[in-house]
């Protein structure tokens, strides 16, 4: 190649339509998408559920299926168009040319093939080399992928290795054969965040300096902004918008860009500082796609030209717009007609400001392992998946405590013993200062009034065969001992303050999108006007737009009735964003109580420190700690002694950590209470903010 | 795995258990007495009354229970009542055969229906699979005496007429002198037996492999460039057939003990006709012994198949 001539790319993709077939019909669920990936370039694809990406990565590997088909285009991979091979020659691309990480490890993995022979088989197919020499190669590929004991995890079974070791094992297979074009999909979404901050580490490490082009696809705006040169905006199978993730992040241009990047609660932004906008309405399903801009009906820019279909305009400096006002946009004349909405301010009920709604006292859960008879026989002592191990909690009358842990860190287990469908070990549970009966059948109904959960997946929680007016009528009745006209009125106005019409009353839930579901969920919790009500990870099946507007939902209707809310998730980012106070749990232990706006200010507990710098920011000119913890979560079946997160604390002080239990700690300029054996004074001293954001969008 | 064995071993021993207890109590429901039955509505007073002394049947009846269970265990199986002659060689004799005849049955049938199966969920909802649906779906509705006569019918009668070589339509000298001589006599029973079992393999084969097909790491097989009939041989099937296998070692129990019908058909002397020979002369002992027999045949079918399947799947061998 001539120096000075741009190299050609290896992936270019040109106006490429791809379609389902529902029926008799052939539906588009990707249309007229162009983008290319230059040699070590790592592209990223960013979408909500609907919007195409998971199309484009089969049409791109031609692995449709049978309902799929390309329906026009070209897919040119080094300048050779996929869409005119047969399968038995992509059978020579595949694992070859492309390789593909994929969303969940566990099941991508055959579970009953050794872990290096899966990838060993790759190497002997491919590489033609012998048995033993690919054996060989397979050690080397897990030491690349930074897995300490290769021979071992070589000769284990995928359901013998976590999660986080899994993915490990799939990216060195991915990478085995030094493709042209890895594709990865959504490769960290299974894993938690302190692993995925190690993965993604991992695989920036591994592309850069190779000449693989990479495709990344993810909904993870944060993910996107850490590990992508360039970005892709998909929505409902258009391209919308196209440009290096910096320009991206700086100044979106197409308003669905904007739209995502305001769904999304920043890490440390809390509900009194700014009020998330979200997006109206939900993606059209496939088949239902709106005439002339497909953003059209959710657009607040919207005017009379966004009937025609926009073309995707090309910019000057390398980026791309699929929307009528792009300029407009840049210069900011464009400017919603609806103005921003306020700030919802929290004042708290003064004259029960200081009532313990609900109280834990020394909460213990252990579920008891099931013995052999060899072992009752040998008499040994009874073993315990210890999942709440002492937890101390206070929630106030109006205020929103936010748990926030990993997975297997126990967090919904105190939610379920609350709410008495599993049963406590030890301690106490007080509502309203009044003891809790422990099982759900000797609670009384004004009990159960009080307390309401709202559970993770509204897919889940409504019975499918009931009509909405159904499921809301049912705490009317029995709790609220409504009757007659007076129900009917009730569900009417519940439904209005969940923002859902009057008429939803008649429909099913299948009849609705997830967002609405969890809007019912939610107006069936708020039914009895309960005083504390449990949120466990209420947001995170649903998709980042319709997010924001049950986050501001739930928000509202807390602040209308004064419930407390106990909000459980997995995600610091939207608990700090709605919470009053925030308690951080890992392996059943409390290792950090604070107020949400001074959680993420120094000192903090070395988990929450790690925490925090694990979280990939939606900015990439944010500036952020490096702290990765080493190592997998222990088991809370042999929970390590003293305090639980010595394995892998980044502060470990030595003998101290390891045999006696971290005393309590108070910060008394922030009120910050801590587990640990570090004095507040040398933590303050030895940290610094582990994030800043450099660059903020206008809200 | 050990603690895995012998774990399913003792839930082996607890179903013996169980099940000696409800054959006992059963024959002992069994409207009149066994001694009336032995000596004949002539007998006298005194005759029932030594004879009841003399099999013990005076003392109470957990005593009795205890005791032929240790008989059974210890192989002390007593006379048929019929005969006059030991139990204990002939059901082994009996049991022998039908063993014989389980194996020539899957040794024939689980090849064809597995492949059968196997093809039709690769080519799930196609021509092929529609065909080997319908097929086998038709055949498992026939009785056996039905399929048996049939194939008596086709193999016996026309080849003969045609002057091609033909099989035996009874087996009732099996096994004979010469065991290689005898194998003929095995072939159309275990066809019409075949028949039986073949939807039933084929059609959970099938499934097994629809189901595995869907998983993601057939995909990652597949995008791994791998020949097709790689993914399907060594990625698929090594998951799709494991429930076929435990399926199979149960089946065997079924054939040691179920073919009643097939062995009346070709006079083959297993235990089912057995079985009924007992149950014509109210024999009994013969007929406890029997049913424990089949019991224990059934019960080492399971725990065969529950091991075959911890040991051919990692999840539960490595836990």
């Amino acid at each position: 190649m001539s120096p000075g001539k741009r190299k050609a790319p290896i992936l270019n993709i040109k106006n490429l339509t791809v379609a389902y077939r529902q029926g008799d019909e052939w539906l588009d669920a990707a249309r007229e998408v162009s983008f290319c990936i230059q040699a070590g370039e790592t592209y990223g694809l960013v979408g909500e559920s609907g919007s195409g990406k998971t199309t484009l990565v089969l049409a791109i590997m031609r692995y449709l299926g049978a309902n799929g088909s390309v329906r026009q285009g070209v897919i040119e991979l080094d300048g050779q168009d996929l869409c005119t091979l047969s399968e038995s020659e992509m059978r020579q691309i595949w694992g070859r040319k492309i390789n593909l990480v994929p969303q969940n490890p566990q099941s991508a993995l055959n579970p009953s093939i050794r872990v290096g022979e899966q990838l060993a088989e790759t190497l002997r197919y491919h590489q033609k080399v012998d048995p033993a020499v690919a054996r060989r190669q397979v050690v080397g590929l897990l030491e690349m992928v930074h897995i300490a004991d290769p021979e071992q995890i070589a000769q284990s079974y995928p359901h013998q290795i976590s999660g986080g070791m899994q993915q490990r094992v799939m990216i060195a297979m991915a990478l085995s054969t030094e493709p042209r074009l890895l594709i990865l999909d959504e490769p960290t979404t299974s894993l938690d965040v302190t692993t995925q901050s190690v993965i993604l580490d991992l695989v920036r490490e591994l592309i850069h300096g190779r000449q693989t082009a990479a495709l990344y696809v993810t909904h993870n705006l944060g993910v996107v902004a850490q590990v992508c040169d360039r970005v892709a905006v998909l929505y409902a199978g258009d391209l919308v918008e196209d440009a290096s993730t910096k320009d991206l992040y700086r100044k979106p241009l197409h308003p669905y860009t904007r739209g995502l990047l305001d769904s999304v609660p920043r890490l440390g932004e809390t509900k009194n500082q700014v009020q998330l906008r979200g997006i109206t309405g939900q993606i059209p399903p496939l088949g239902e796609r709106p005439t002339g801009c497909v953003f059209r009906p959710r657009c607040p820019l919207v005017i009379e030209v966004c009937y025609q279909r926009p073309a995707l305009y090309e910019l000057t400096d390398k980026r791309r717009a699929r929307c009528h006002r792009w300029e407009e946009i840049q210069r900011g004349e464009a400017n919603a007609q609806q103005s921003s909405p306020e700030v919802i301010k929290t004042e708290p009920i003064n004259t029960k400001e200081n009532q313990e709604v609900l109280k834990l006292v020394d909460m213990k859960v252990y579920f008891p392992l099931r013995h052999s008879l060899g072992e009752l026989v040998r008499r040994r002592k009874p073993r315990f998946v210890r999942a709440v191990d002492g937890v101390e909690l206070k929630i106030r009358h109006g205020q929103t405590l936010g748990l926030v842990g990993e997975s297997g860190s126990g967090k919904t287990t105190i939610a379920r013993s609350v709410m008495g469908l599993v049963e406590k070990t030890a301690g106490d549970i007080e509502l309203l200062s009044i003891p809790l009966p422990q099982k759900l059948s000797d609670r009384d109904l004004e009990t159960l009034r009080h307390l309401q959960m709202i559970f993770q997946n509204p897919e889940d929680a409504l019975n499918p065969y009931l009509t909405v007016g159904g499921s809301l009528s049912r705490p009317l009745i029995t709790m609220m001992g409504k009757s007659g006209i007076e129900v009917d009125e009730d569900v009417a106005k519940l439904l209005v303050r969940v923002q859902l019409p009057a008429g939803y009353a008649r429909r099913l839930p299948e009849q609705l999108s997830g967002g609405e579901k969890q809007r019912i969920a939610i107006a069936r919790a708020f039914a009895s006007n309960p005083d504390v009500l449990i949120a466990d990870e209420p947001v995170s099946s649903l998709d980042v737009s319709v997010q924001a507007s049950i986050l501001n939902l739930l928000n509202q209707l807390q602040i209308d009735h004064g419930s407390s809310l106990l909000f459980i998730s997995h995600n610091l980012a939207v608990v700090g964003y709605l919470a009053d106070r925030i308690a951080v749990i890992y392996l059943g232990q409390l290792m950090e109580v604070a107020d949400a706006d001074v959680l993420f200010e120094v000192p903090y507990h070395p988990y929450t420190e790690a925490l925090l710098s694990a979280i990939p920011l939606a900015d990439p000119y944010a500036e952020q700690t490096q702290i990765r913890l080493e190592g997998e979560i222990p088991s809370a079946i042999q929970k390590p002694s003293g305090c639980p997160f010595h394995t892998r604390c980044p502060r470990f002080l030595g003998e101290i950590c390891v045999n006696k239990t971290p005393p309590w700690r108070l910060d008394e300029e922030t009120g910050k209470q801590y587990f640990c054996h570090i004095p507040v004074s040398e933590l303050r001293q030895s940290q610094e903010r582990v994030f800043t954001f450099k660059y903020s969008h206008p809200k | 795995m050990s603690r895995y064995i012998f774990r399913r071993l003792g839930f082996l021993l607890l179903t013996l258990f169980i099940t000696s207890l409800i054959i006992f109590v059963i024959t002992q429901l069994i409207p009149g007495d066994v001694c009336r039955v032995i000596l004949g509505r002539e007998a006298g007073e005194q005759a029932i009354i030594a004879c009841r002394e003399k099999l013990g049947l005076n003392r109470p009846l957990p005593f009795q229970y205890l005791s032929w269970l240790g008989n059974f265990i210890t192989g002390s199986w007593g006379d048929s009542f019929s005969t006059g002659t030991p139990i204990l060689p002939v059901v082994m004799l009996r049991l022998r055969n039908s063993g014989y005849l389980a194996i020539m049955t899957l040794v024939i049938s689980v090849p064809i229906a597995v492949a059968m199966g196997v093809i039709a969920g690769l080519q799930e909802n196609r021509f092929i699979d529609n065909l080997i649906s319908i097929i086998s779906l038709s055949v498992v509705g026939l009785p056996e005496f039905v399929t048996g006569l049939v194939l008596i019918q086709i193999f016996s009668f026309e080849f003969r007429q045609i002057g091609l070589p033909s099989l035996p339509a009874t087996s009732s000298q099996f096994p004979g002198n010469n065991f290689l001589e005898a194998l003929p006599m095995m072939v159309l029973p275990s066809l019409t037996a075949m028949f039986v079992l073949l939807a039933y393999i084929a059609r959970l084969t099938r499934a097994g492999v629809i189901e595995e097909l869907k998983q993601p790491y057939v995909r990652t097989a597949n995008l791994k460039g791998l020949p097709q009939a790689t993914v399907v041989v060594k990625h698929v099937l090594r998951n799709a057939l494991l429930p076929t296998i435990t399926i199979i070692a149960i089946s065997f129990g079924w054939l040691i003990s179920g073919l009643v019908v097939i062995e009346n058909v070709f006079n083959y002397p297993g235990l089912g006709r057995l079985l009924v020979f007992a149950i014509d002369r109210r024999d009994l002992p013969m007929l406890q012994a029997i049913t424990m027999i089949t019991v224990v045949a059934f019960a080492a079918a399971n725990l065969l198949a529950d091991l075959l399947y911890a040991f051919l799947n990692p999840r539960i061998r490595l836990g």
